[in-house]
């Protein structure tokens, strides 16, 4: 079903100018995009399973989808609008602030704190 | 007297209300199944009050003459991605250890509505990212089943609705809810040799329930046989508003709708389905089955879902994509964990946080997820998928003019052992036939079909058209009256 060798050779595939090798710096990159603190070592580790799996999602360029559109909605349904009513659904109305605040790691006076951002 | 833990929902449901037993009989015998069941590792909070709190409201309602819940009497187990209201919740990670919500997710009220206690919150792959339970902050959970031939090695309760699986099919719940998103109602049923359906995506509100991939996340029931899953499912699913994709429908009723004679019902046989270096055990289980739903009245007909093989690879674009946004919120400010090293400012706060707080997996997802919808590859990545998905469900659709519901195994192989698949694509792979009907958010079961070679269960799946559960179950319960499934694991724990 999966073959390594299978997928090395679709390199040349059609997503091929999309997908260059992902390497440490590319690891290291999207981390940083994710707020994920990655080592050296971490990276040096996913590197290699990252490109592994991304090569093996190339068989997608395979598929010729012109005109076709990309799926919105996967089950037809309507968009609903709410009544423009305050508070119409106790559950997610306003008012929670103590409910909200109890699980937060650190607070004060009702807010959420956060090291400082601005000297 | 019987043993009660060996009762289904429906046996306990009728025999509370005919004064067999009493609730608390029932949730007191099960509650000292799960205290017992520790090695299994299936349960992260056991809540025995919950459970016996709602037992004693049956009885009390019993005792008044009051017309019973469609539910009381039943304790049921409860995975973990639902939040529930002053009972620790974590979705099995680290990054959600501690956290206590302040609500009840709308598929555990509506439970509780219909009358049903907990036994607590089951075990699960972190984020329901995982096909083996192996990635739970908190631990493997251990399958009841063994290898036939005195094998004593672990075997995966599938993933990842593994907590639930193990504690239904170890009779340490008569069911349990489960999520499914690219397979992880089916896949783990199969395993453990249960039922377990998905229903069509918007039957059960996804309010309260912790995202994985919003527009795949279905919440669904897994027991011990199919009448159950259709009095479960009921109760779980109906309109919210609280969802926005939410289907506003009456909920049917499946459980009385119910009938194994599927006279005029047309099977569809998917060639593409037929994978190579498939297993002949998995080929004559399908085999079985296709000549079990003619032997109902049904007409075998051949279809063909031509981008089948693309589906898998769809799938790991768009389930990471929208985990990657998903798990953003995780962010060491208003729940969870924080890691805040020593002068740290707020980005290397989210850093450390999320660094410390997600498991591997979890992290190989949000990378590969990141990933694709960076500049410059969102097109090429998750516009791709998405055409492609819309290509999967017309396969279904014009697979569909021609059969009423497809037949197809649920897993390519029986159980594998706790360890054995440690390439992460390799664990993919899993998900082969139960990815497709997920992705065109179709209801679909999966039931026991018999054991293969080293007594393990084999699970056949039956996808239906959209909203059509009631076809689903009919053809599952055909099947299940058919294969005559008796096999359960001996209790070593």
């Amino acid at each position: 079903m999966y073959d390594s060798k299978a997928v090395a050779s679709r390199r040349s595939g059609v997503l091929a100018a999309a997908a260059m090798s992902v390497d440490i710096n590319t690891v290291k990159k999207i981390a940083s995009l994710a707020r994920i603190a990655t080592s050296d070592e971490e990276a040096a580790r996913l590197a290699p399973e990252l490109d592994n799996i991304l090569g093996w999602i190339e068989q997608l360029g395979e598929v010729d989808t012109s005109g076709v559109e990309p799926m919105t909605a996967v089950i037809p349904n309507v968009l609903r609008l709410r009544d423009d009513v305050i508070d119409a659904d106790p559950l997610t109305g306003g008012g929670k602030r103590d409910a909200l605040m109890t699980n937060a790691p650190q607070g004060e006076h009702g807010f959420f704190t956060v090291p400082k951002v601005i000297e | 007297m019987t043993d009660l833990t060996d009762l289904g929902v429906a046996a306990i449901r009728d025999g509370v209300r005919m004064g067999e037993f009493s609730a608390v009989e029932v949730a007191d015998a099960f509650v000292v199944k799960v205290a017992r069941a520790k090695p299994l590792n299936a349960f992260l909070v056991e809540t025995p009050d919950h459970a016996l709190s709602a037992a004693r409201d049956a009885d009390a309602a019993r005792a008044a003459g009051e017309v019973l819940k469609p539910l009381a009497g039943v304790p049921i187990g409860m995975k973990d991605l639902f939040c529930t209201k002053g009972v620790a919740t974590t979705a099995a990670s680290h990054i959600l250890e501690g956290f206590v919500p302040t609500y009840e997710s709308t598929v555990s009220q509506n439970l509780w509505d219909a009358g049903a206690g907990m036994l607590g919150k089951l075990n699960m792959d972190q984020f329901a990212m995982g096909s083996s339970n192996e990635t739970s902050a908190f631990g493997n959970v251990v399958s009841p089943w063994r290898r036939g031939g005195g094998s004593n090695a672990d075997l995966a309760p599938g993933g990842s609705s593994g907590g639930s699986s193990t504690a239904v099919s170890a009779r340490l719940c008569p069911g349990a809810t489960g999520t499914d998103t690219g397979g992880s109602i089916r896949q783990p049923a199969a395993f453990t040799g249960i039922s377990g359906i998905k229903p069509t995506y918007g039957r059960c509100s996804r309010w309260g329930t912790i995202a994985f991939a919003s527009s795949l996340d279905q919440a669904g029931p897994m027991a011990r046989d199919v009448r159950d899953c259709a009095i479960l499912l009921e109760a779980m699913s109906g309109f919210d508003a609280k969802d926005g994709t939410s289907l506003k429908l009456d909920v049917p009723k499946w459980e009385h709708g119910l009938s194994s004679d599927l006279s005029g019902l047309r099977v569809g046989i998917p060639r593409e389905y037929r994978i190579d270096g498939s297993l002949e055990e998995i080929e004559e289980l399908w085999q079985r089955g296709i000549d079990w739903l003619k032997d109902a009245g049904a007409e075998i007909v051949d279809v063909s879902l031509p981008h089948t093989k693309y589906a898998l690879p769809a799938y790991y674009i768009i389930a990471p994509a929208e985990a990657s946004s998903n798990l953003a919120r995780y962010d060491g400010v208003r729940y969870g964990l924080r890691d805040l090293p020593e002068g740290a400012g707020l980005q290397d706060m989210y850093a450390a946080t999320r660094a410390d707080g997600f498991g591997e997996e979890v992290k190989r997802r949000i990378l590969i997820g990141t990933y694709v919808l960076s500049a410059g590859f969102y097109d090429a990545y998750f516009t791709q998928a998405s055409k492609i998905r819309t290509l999967i469900a017309r396969d279904f659709e014009q697979a569909f003019a021609k059969c009423d519901v497809i037949l197809t195994p649920t897993a390519p192989s029986a159980a594998f052992a706790l360890g054995e698949k440690s390439d992460p694509l390799a664990m993919y792979m899993n998900d082969v036939f139960t990815v497709p009907s997920s992705l065109a958010g179709l209801p679909a079961m999966s039931v026991p079909g018999g054991v293969d070679k080293q007594g393990l269960p084999l699970g056949l799946q039956i996808i239906g058209k959209p909203l059509d559960e009631q076809g689903v179950l009919n053809a599952g319960l055909a099947i299940e009256e058919r294969a005559g499934f008796t096999a359960r694991p001996e209790a070593w724990w």
